[in-house]
């Protein structure tokens, strides 16, 4: 039975403390007026930072929110408007980015977990109370992300420009998929699909549980059938949602294997926080059975779903380059002329990084490498979403300050806080499963 | 030179590794192992070198993406400069992009191509060789070690005997 050190939950405490006052203090700091917005800006520039003024011009061509508003209103003050939008998104952007980031963990671990009770791994049962735990974050998490989706119906931000009747009854395109982008069907959707992973999720424990009382394995077969199912509706739900709460930030623009693409970097950030949460867990000397093989694997697929990731983004990439369509182009124009670094070095740290670390089969039994590996892979994935949102969110009013940092450590502090308290309520090896003695004695 | 040798038979693979172990703490050299069927861990145990077919896989694979960005530098910028979708190919790595498919096809390609062929002259195999293995039942459900008698003949039939051996002949062997 694990019990949940003193020195962790304080310096979790700490983390959310210091994330609170990050984030308290992006919103303080955002403006509240067109004057303010420009002060700020001045500010910057006479700071030397001759990169906002650059690529204003950009930022006019490709902006949709932009485009809408210029139909009505002078130039100048719209550009003013728009500007002041998107300072007072940035708070937002931050606290969505890093909510939704943490809440894609849980989420990718759940997947993870669905697919080791549905392909009846051997090698893993070791570590399904570790998962559970992670998993368990699915619940605040995915709370806190619908409570911002909320807000921003509630017109507390601009985080979603189609969700503005002003905007959509001078946009034509908006107006075509008014039946599908509207706040209401929206909330409902979100609020499907986040039941339907709690609801697995907390079943599927429920059983785990069980099982380790009972005396023969219906518990195991019957969480092997909902597992599948689950998967089905994980399939469809994590799509869709991708669409919903990450590619609509941007309404025009569509890519037809974005859910994957999402998929993926959920897919790798969960695996690679499973390995971390073990190898920490076995660091304190818990999970005794948990060998250098089972290492290995979490690292080989660290390695594989790196590949994929790097996969999918260079079709998505290259197809797009490639036909030059100026309503598809400016997706990446925007991101290669104002997001840069963030945008390549993403790259760098998801795919270079990991190749070359993880490559050698000795490297990945090495738990300190794997740590290394994993922390650049969680930073590059956490960098993914902010390249997903930012741009037609902040466009070039991007950085990462305090309220970025700080509302990443706010989310940093509550995951361990739940996850390890999570893990403290239940023996950390399950007694009964069938295939536990195969898991223990699973051997590369 | 024709040498004695001692072949033990075996009909499970948790067995056998067993029996290698012991083999191998009894400072034996243990001469080859012929399996049916690949067993893991059994090279780790027999104390063989780790293979290098890993790092001709890697050079096969420099040499595939050198071919691939060659080629397609030639075809596709030198010979025939094209205006696909309003990028003029006038330039190699401006249009890198749309040649990443070639460059990664060519470099699976040839690293599994040169691999494979490499693994075959290593191993000494080629078309209408005859086989090497002394008994046919290691094709089927036994696993056969054999190992060089150096007037150490009832010794080794004892210890193999007791490692669960179900057969255990001599041979006579000539070396290639």
């Amino acid at each position: 039975m694990y019990t949940f050190s003193n020195r962790l939950k304080i310096a979790s405490f700490i983390l959310m403390a210091v994330g609170l006052i990050g984030i308290a203090v992006g919103f303080i700091s955002a403006p509240s007026t067109v004057e303010e917005a420009k002060a700020i800006v001045a500010s910057h520039d006479a700071h030397g930072d001759s990169h906002a003024t650059e690529s204003h011009g950009a930022i006019d061509a490709h902006n949709t929110h932009e485009a809408v508003n210029a139909h009505d209103e002078g130039h100048s003050s719209s550009h003013d408007e728009h500007l002041l939008h998107q300072l007072q998104n940035k708070p937002w952007a931050a606290l969505y980015v890093a909510a939704f980031f943490f809440m894609m963990i849980a989420l990718g671990v759940l997947a993870f977990y669905a697919i080791q009770r549905a392909a009846q791994a051997g090698w893993s049962p070791l570590l399904f109370r570790v998962m559970e735990g992670i998993t368990s974050y699915l619940v605040p998490g995915g709370i806190i992300v619908f409570v911002i989706l909320v807000l921003s119906v509630m017109h507390m931000n601009h985080l979603f420009v189609w969700m503005d009747a002003d905007v959509v009854a001078h946009d034509h395109l908006l107006q075509g998929k008014k039946g599908y982008l509207n706040p209401i069907f929206f909330l409902i959707r979100a609020a499907i699909f986040l039941a339907g992973w709690i609801l697995y999720r907390e079943y599927s424990r429920k059983l785990s549980l069980k099982q380790d009382e009972s005396n023969d394995d219906s518990n195991f077969k019957l969480n092997f059938r909902i597992s599948a199912g689950f998967l089905v509706f994980y399939l469809i739900s994590e799509s869709i949602m991708s669409w919903d709460w990450i590619m609509s930030v941007d309404p025009h623009w569509f890519s037809t294997l974005f859910g994957w693409y999402v998929f993926a970097s959920m897919f790798v950030s969960g695996i690679t926080v499973i390995a971390l949460v073990t190898i920490y867990l076995k660091s304190k000397g818990y999970l005794e059975d948990v060998n250098d093989s089972h290492i290995h694997d979490l690292a080989k697929f660290m390695f594989g779903i790196s590949v994929f990731w790097t996969y999918l983004w260079f079709s998505q990439f290259m197809l797009i380059w490639y036909s030059d369509i100026p309503e598809e182009v400016t997706y990446y124009v925007t991101r290669i002329q104002d997001f840069r670094l963030p945008f390549f070095g993403m790259i760098v740290m998801n795919f270079l990084f990991p190749v070359l670390l993880l490559m050698n089969s000795d490297y990945k039994r090495v738990n300190w490498f794997v740590v290394m590996a994993g922390v650049v892979i969680l930073a590059g994935h956490y960098l993914d979403i902010f390249n997903m949102i930012m741009p037609s969110t902040v466009g070039d009013q991007w950085f990462i300050g305090i309220p970025e940092i700080g509302a990443v450590l706010f989310f940093a502090g509550l995951f361990i806080f739940w996850v390890f308290r999570a893990l403290s309520n239940a023996p950390l090896q399950p007694k009964r499963n069938p295939f536990i003695e195969e898991s223990r004695h699973f051997h590369y | 030179m024709a040498s004695k040798v001692i072949h033990a038979y075996y009909n499970d693979d948790e067995v056998l590794m067993h029996a290698v172990k012991k083999v191998k703490a009894a400072k034996h050299h243990i001469e080859e192992v012929f399996c049916p069927f690949p067993v893991h861990g059994l090279d780790k145990a027999m104390g063989l070198e780790p293979t290098r077919l890993a790092i001709t896989a890697f050079l096969y694979g420099c040499v595939g993406i050198s071919v691939a960005t060659l080629m397609m530098n030639f075809i596709m910028i030198e010979d025939w400069p094209q205006d696909i979708g309003g990028k003029p190919s006038f330039s190699y790595i401006e249009n890198m992009p749309a040649f990443v498919p070639i460059m990664f096809e060519l470099t699976v390609f040839f690293a599994a191509h040169l691999m494979v062929i490499t693994f075959y002259l290593r191993s000494r195999l080629w078309p209408f060789k005859k086989a090497e293995n002394p008994d046919v039942r290691t094709t089927d459900d036994l696993f056969l070690m054999e190992i060089e008698i150096h007037e150490n003949e009832s010794e080794l039939r004892e210890l193999l005997a007791e490692s669960g051996a179900v057969e255990i002949n001599i041979s006579e062997k000539n070396s290639h």
